[in-house]
């Protein structure tokens, strides 16, 4: 008999693997393939074996879509508070100052004036990193103040929408940011403003169910979860299996609720020909 | 009594129901109490009749002036509340009911039509929970379709038309979260009426007469002036649905947690500016007395139309814009 009969599989060491840095490399959720981080960051951070789209913050969205140098952030200076005094497991101050610290921001919308391959426009985009892109006072407002400089300065306006939907944490107010965000667009609307909506995953809840929904124009990335109930919810009221592909991209575009689905790729030029189709 | 849907908090009512009902059957058998003959036995048992129904008013008070704010979420609730359609008997004349959205159905879940009250002709538009089992069900408990609210927004743009204002009673859990409901375009529907009403030349009432959930119960509340009934709710959310995902879990400690923390009561409401007025409802809540519950809201309906109907169109639809304009709770910083 050898020495090796006599093992036992929890004497077993097996050699370390040589350490691979945090994070340089990542499996894609969609083809499950090692997708090296750069590459996919380059890609505008889409999986470069399957184009899978990686959610991305508000900053990031933005150096995507502006022509280079030519952003003015505004309205960055609004802070939320709490009005409701709102406690669950954490307090809401608590989870807002670790949300701004990480998030280096104060809330959850970046919005400004910059150039979509040389046509000036008025960008707001939430940011899913803040509270998952959740609607409360400040970013309502956010929106609103964008709305209504577009209005003034007669700008195309672009909202890229990614969101969870009405923040609990701000309760009766968040959902009066629905009704707000989208009288301003009424008033936008009367003077004949561009309005481009852009949908990303997920946009779902009280931002869809108000000025996410209101484009002109509104154009969905592929595979994005676009949506008023989560399906988690809409399975537990209807109790059986959704479709398939149910509430993302392509199958609300087919319902006839989103004008375009385009890939991350061609956004830039698309929202160039949208403002050009619309002679602003 | 005894049918009547119990609230946990009712218990003491129930206790003293039972000794009341005693008491009287006692009364009976001691042969009544009569200005002709009385034994004194049965008037100290009439006395002790009185003494227990004064208290049982009193503890009817109190209990109803005590409530949590997940025991209010329970009383918008309640199975006896008077709802949309029943407002519309106790207050409105010559209903003339209009039905569909003229695109997809009629959804029993929203009510429309054209109504008197007092001397105005308006226009009634409201969320219906339904009452029998089968009424129930094709209401789905109030939650309405997207064709519901495209229903809602076809009649007030004939309101519109004709210079009728409108009134709109709000009372859903929320829309309706189902596969057609999505298809269909519930968040385009609901998002749609909320730009349309904002710009509805026409003054806009609105009443929360038991459960104002989120965005179903926004998409026909975007009005000049809007109140609740004192025991309603009027959320972003729903306590259950609150618990579940900020608590993990939905129970009563964690409902009752959340309600808390939600500020859905008509006073928490009025407090932060989102409504303009708390009506009052009659002692121990309106499913106790409909017709003074309808009462009141008629009340707050003749004195609101007059003020508003006062307003051109311009400023009218102004007023609503700095309304909503103004609200959310925001502070300017020195810098970013």
């Amino acid at each position: 008999m050898t020495q090796t009969a006599n093992r036992t599989w929890t004497e077993v060491k097996t050699p370390r693997r040589a350490v691979i840095p945090e994070g340089l490399w990542l499996r894609c959720p969609s083809c499950a393939s090692m997708v090296y981080r750069k590459q996919m960051e380059l890609n505008l951070h889409c999986c470069p074996e399957c184009n899978h789209h990686f959610r991305i913050g508000a900053d990031e969205r933005i150096r995507q879509l502006v022509d280079q140098d030519t952003f003015e952030p505004m309205f960055q200076n609004l802070a939320p508070s709490d009005p409701l005094n709102f406690v669950d497991l954490k307090g809401y101050p608590e989870r807002l100052a670790a949300e701004q610290k990480r998030a280096k921001a104060l809330d959850g919308c970046r919005a400004g004036t910059g150039f979509i391959k040389g046509r000036a426009a008025v960008l707001a985009c939430l940011d899913l990193h803040f509270m998952m892109g959740s609607m409360g006072s400040v970013v309502g407002e956010i929106v609103t103040r964008s709305i209504e400089l577009a209005t003034e300065r007669d700008l195309p306006l672009i909202v890229v929408s990614c969101s969870g939907g009405a923040r609990m944490q701000e309760s009766g107010l968040s959902l009066m940011q629905m009704a707000k965000t989208s009288a301003a667009l009424a008033r936008f609307d009367r003077k004949g403003g561009l309005y481009i909506s852009v949908l990303t995953d997920p946009t779902t809840g009280g931002v869809t169910a108000s000025f996410a929904m209101l484009g002109d124009v509104i154009i969905a990335e592929p595979k994005a979860l676009i949506g008023f109930a989560g399906p988690r919810v809409i399975q537990q009221t209807i109790r059986q299996e959704l479709p398939e592909g149910f509430q993302r991209s392509e199958y609300v575009q087919e319902s006839g609720f989103v004008d375009r689905v385009v890939p991350r790729s061609q956004l830039r030029n698309e929202l160039a020909r949208v403002i050009d189709y619309a002679g602003k | 009594m005894s049918s009547f849907y119990q609230l946990e908090f009712e218990k003491p009512l129930l206790e003293l129901d039972r000794q009341i009902e005693e008491a009287e059957a006692d009364l009976k058998r001691a042969g009544g109490v009569s200005p002709e003959s009385s034994s004194p036995d049965a008037l100290a048992i009439g006395s002790r009749v009185d003494a227990l129904r004064a208290r049982r008013a009193q503890t009817l008070i109190d209990v109803y002036s005590n409530l949590t704010a997940w025991e209010v979420v329970q009383v918008a609730r309640h199975p006896k509340r008077p709802q949309t359609r029943d407002y519309i008997d106790l207050l409105c004349r010559d209903f003339c009911e209009l039905h569909g959205d003229r695109r997809f159905g009629d959804d029993p879940a929203m009510v429309t039509g054209f109504a008197r009250i007092g001397p105005h002709r308006v226009l009634i538009v409201g969320h219906q929970k339904g009452r029998t089992t089968q009424e129930k069900i094709a209401c789905h408990f109030g939650c309405a379709h997207p064709e519901g609210y495209r229903k809602a927004m076809l009649k007030m743009k004939l309101a519109e038309k004709f210079r009728l204002p409108i009134i709109t009673f709000v009372d859903t859990p929320g829309a309706y979260p189902g596969i057609g409901a999505e298809e269909r375009g519930q968040a385009e529907a609901i998002a749609y009426n909320l730009r349309e009403m904002s710009d509805l030349r026409t003054p806009i009432l609105s009443v929360v007469i038991g459960e104002g959930g989120s965005g179903g119960a926004l998409g026909i509340a975007v009005a000049d002036r809007v109140a609740m009934m004192q025991y309603a709710w009027y959320s972003v959310i729903s306590p259950e649905g609150c618990a579940a995902i900020l608590w993990k879990q939905a129970n009563k400690t964690t409902n009752t947690a959340a309600a808390e923390s939600l500020k859905l009561t008509a006073a928490d409401n009025l407090r932060l500016g989102i409504i303009d007025r708390v009506i009052t409802e009659p002692v121990g809540a309106a499913h106790r007395d409909p017709a003074a519950a309808a009462k009141a809201i008629e009340q707050w309906i003749l004195v609101s139309l007059p003020e508003l109907e006062r307003l051109n169109a311009d400023e009218l639809i102004a007023r609503r814009y700095d309304r909503f304009r103004a609200m959310g709770a925001v502070t300017e910083t020195a810098s970013a």
